[in-house]
């Protein structure tokens, strides 16, 4: 059984979420307290969504140097999984562990609503289950969520194959992108594929009562990853 | 001996700035014709300890490069007061 290690910063919001969705799917999923510096055997790492440290400076900012992180890069490092998702794609960008940043949105509101992606990398912890071209359906929640980086640094995460999502027009005339984000990119991830960060939430879409429950593949796909490493 | 620094974070040149337009916008909207090209960053104030104002300055630009400032998506620059 996969253990699952829920990462819980002051401001955290969906980090229960993530547990849930960890455990609908098999897996042993614990929190771990930011000040910690053990993971507990984890296999794969969750940095949920939420607003660590009130975003007070920049999002992601604070929480990167939180005393887990030292633990979280050397989880990395050895190949262990480890998924952001939202706040928590912010820290990994903040932290160096995926390139680029995620600043204001483009148009200043609050983004919250259903988004369509498209799936393109499936070599990764978060997206095996799918095939490359696959479309779902997962929420948004986010003010800054807009993913920059310079043009050189946006050619290699293309070339490396790195986009694991990218926001799809949910109609013909529809504007893809709900925050500005580089060629609407959703998600990337390192080009192992062992780390990954989206700014939507697939926890957010895995039960009946929630909007889609297309979220599920991306919690099938950590179900099925096999770590590189035994880590217990 | 310790010195007062000021730190300006601003977002970088040629980054989308949407909260200096809509600043830049609210400006045209009360009447301020002429105003444009608004960008919207921070200011941090702090106090230094150091033995020199040099030091003063090296060690506040280490905090910029850490954590006062993104590289990825913003300039800074710092200034100690006399």
């Amino acid at each position: 059984m996969q253990r699952v290690a829920v990462v819980r910063f002051p401001g955290s919001n969906r980090d229960l979420d993530a547990v849930r969705a960890a455990e609908r799917v098999g897996s042993e999923a614990y929190f771990v307290w930011h000040r910690d510096s053990d993971l507990q055997q984890a296999d794969v790492v969750i940095l949920p969504g939420g607003f660590s440290y009130g975003d007070y400076l920049r999002s992601g900012a604070i929480a990167r140097f939180s005393p887990i992180m030292g633990a979280i890069q050397r989880h990395a490092a050895e190949g262990g999984a480890v998924i952001g998702i939202c706040n928590g794609f912010q820290i990994l960008c903040e932290a160096g562990l995926l390139p680029g940043a995620l600043v204001r949105n483009a148009r200043l509101s609050f983004v919250a609503k259903p988004v369509d992606l498209q799936v393109e990398r499936t070599s990764t912890v978060f997206t095996n289950a799918f095939s490359s071209g696959d479309r779902v359906r997962v929420p948004v929640a986010h003010g800054d969520g807009r993913f920059v980086a310079d043009a050189a640094t946006l050619d290699r995460i293309e070339a490396e194959d790195c986009v694991v999502v990218r926001y799809l027009a949910s109609g013909p005339g529809v504007e893809p992108n709900p925050n500005g984000s580089e060629r609407n990119i959703a998600g990337i991830c390192n080009a192992a594929g062992n780390v990954v960060g989206l700014m939507p939430h697939p926890e957010n879409a895995v039960h009946p009562l929630q909007d889609s429950q297309t979220g599920q593949g991306f919690f099938d796909s950590m179900a099925a990853w096999q770590p590189l490493t035994a880590r217990h | 001996m310790s010195f007062r620094v000021h730190v300006r974070v601003m977002p970088r040149a040629g980054l989308l700035d949407p909260q200096g337009q809509a600043v830049e916008h609210a400006l045209g909207a009360l009447g301020f014709a002429g105003a444009g090209t608004v960008r919207v960053g921070r200011a941090i104030e702090l106090i230094v300890s150091a033995a020199s104002r040099d030091e003063a300055e090296a060690r506040a630009r280490q905090m910029c490069d850490r954590l006062l400032a993104n590289p990825v998506t913003e300039d800074y620059s710092v200034e100690i007061e006399d």
